[in-house]
């Protein structure tokens, strides 16, 4: 866990999906929902609270792949969104942890517009000019990196996390295009410009801290010393098109 | 089967007539409802996209800021228009509109019609999650009204890039889904045939999305569908157009940004 220990205070922990438009493929949606709650003992995809991090008062929003694909449906994009407008009203810097393979196909419109309702709360965020680190984590992919995910000051990714809109299986059923080495790798993202970092589980702590650091309320300060630069991946050779 | 097996039918046939190639596309709609539409081009960072285009037109002697998507009705027109499927410089090119209209107070009125952005390797190159998202964002915030009309296909992402304002009216016979059906389909079942089924199931026509409460206003199409009478479909959007700018142009700013911030809130609150 990144945050220090005893920290976090999770909230919204009671909001759960619903079956609202009656979805069964090839078992019902509400099966999907409990079976999900069981193997995860959480209530949606997604987890939020304030916690402490690196000496630094934040709002922490983790998505959990293991929840139904960490799919946004109403209650995860509802449970982001007050994540969101609690870092606004309170003026703290906001860390959302990616991991998602995009909109829940189940909850249908209702969870398209959860990519709206998401990206409005982040405009209001930089409005009040509170920093907001999106952390994409393996997978990140459709409507949540066409939403919250790709709207961060800064975006930092995990070596070779897959990070993209559509998969690569519809992209060669739609185009017959080779699909170039490292497609849709972290480390692409970084040399086509899509991304700030690319870092190590381990290192992230000291990343975030130095990022917490000097994004805080009139910046780090002249006393802060950087303990080293932050290590970021080489940059992939520039692609040639 | 039976009654769903219907009722799945029947939502097979909105898909199709949402998609019939005689359809309106948007350029028909614009070139009937406004005068002097004058396309702009570019998005100034990489190039010009002709699946969405865009520029100011007038409407009743004044400036509208319109922004669309647009299919091909050639083979020649339907490459061109990459079959009406935007990259990332389609986005750009809307967002620049976006900003000019709210420079000079212009409102704006977006047709959506695509089946989704266009999934290929150089538009994730070039950002296109990056590139929606950030219109996403732009058009929540724009201090100006927002007409959203879908007159085809609003397919997921792709259609919502342009698709954020304070009003959603759907032609009768359009459908707006989180993915198409084969896309879901395929995702759901791991077989496009059962596409009829996912159809069903997104609740995607017109008059679901009227229920779930997501659009305002269905306007009505000719008997058959659009394509049997472009000037009734097209008489019948203009009008419900005119009456709706006339309502959100006497909303104070303040209230209407706030408005439609509230409005995508509410969708999924648990509270």
């Amino acid at each position: 866990m990144l945050v220090e220990p005893g920290s976090f205070h999770e909230e919204d922990q009671a909001i759960t999906a619903t079956d609202v438009l009656g979805f069964t493929d090839s078992q019902p949606y509400t099966r999907r929902i409990e079976q999900s709650r069981a193997s995860t003992g959480a209530n949606e995809a997604v987890t939020w609270g304030e916690a402490m991090l690196a000496g630094h008062r934040l709002v922490l929003v983790a998505l959990d792949f293991a929840f139904m694909g960490g799919s946004m449906g109403a209650a995860t994009g509802e449970k982001i969104t007050n994540g969101i407008e609690r870092a606004t009203q309170g003026r703290l810097p906001l860390l959302i942890i990616s991991a998602s393979g995009g909109a829940r196909m189940q909850e249908g419109m209702l969870s398209l517009m959860q990519l709206a309702k998401t990206s409005a709360a982040l405009g209001r965020l930089a409005a009040a000019g509170v920093p907001y680190i999106s952390l994409l984590t393996d997978p990140t992919m459709g409507g949540v990196t066409a939403s919250f995910a790709s709207l961060g000051d800064v975006i930092v990714a995990e070596p070779g996390a897959m990070i993209g809109f559509a998969g690569a299986r519809v992209i060669q059923q739609a185009t017959y295009e080779t699909l170039p080495d490292g497609f849709q790798t972290a480390e692409f993202l970084l040399a086509h410009g899509m991304i700030d970092l690319v870092v190590p589980r381990a290192e992230l702590p000291a990343v975030l801290r130095q990022l917490l650091d000097l994004y805080a309320p009139n910046g780090a300060g002249p006393e802060l010393q950087l303990q080293r630069p932050i290590q970021t991946a080489a940059p992939a050779p520039a692609a040639t098109r | 089967m039976s009654d769903n097996g219907t009722v799945a039918a029947a939502t097979w046939e909105q898909v199709e007539l949402a998609r019939h190639p005689d359809r309106p596309y948007a350029l028909d709609y614009v070139h009937a409802i406004f005068n002097n539409f004058l396309e702009l081009h570019g998005d100034r960072v990489f190039g010009d996209d002709h699946a969405i285009i865009g520029g100011p037109a007038s409407l009743d002697s004044k400036t509208i800021m319109v922004i669309a998507q647009q299919k091909g009705r050639t083979t020649s027109e339907r490459a061109m228009r990459n079959f009406g499927m935007a990259n990332p410089e389609g986005y750009r090119k809307a967002l620049r509109l976006v900003r000019q209209a709210e420079r000079f107070k212009f409102p704006i009125v977006a047709f959506v019609d695509t089946s989704g952005a266009f999934p290929g390797a150089g538009a994730e190159e070039r950002g296109i999650a990056w590139a929606i998202a950030e219109n996403l964002v732009a058009l929540s915030a724009a201090r100006i009204p927002i007409l959203t009309l879908v007159i085809g296909e609003g397919g997921s992402g792709g259609a919502l890039g342009i698709g954020v304002g304070d009003r959603l009216l759907m032609m009768e016979h359009s459908i707006y889904s989180v993915a198409m059906p084969e896309a879901c389909a395929s995702i759901l079942w791991r077989d496009i045939a059962r596409k009829v089924e996912a159809a069903e199931a997104l609740k995607l026509t017109a008059a679901d999305l009227k229920r779930l409460g997501l659009a305002d206003e269905i306007i009505p199409e000719p008997p058959g569908g659009a394509q049997n009478d472009y000037g009734l479909a097209a008489d019948a959007a203009a009008a419900a157009l005119r009456r709706h700018l006339k309502n959100l142009e006497s909303i104070d700013t303040e209230r209407l940004v706030e408005e439609r911030y509230q409005r995508y809130r509410r969708i999924g609150a648990t509270a």
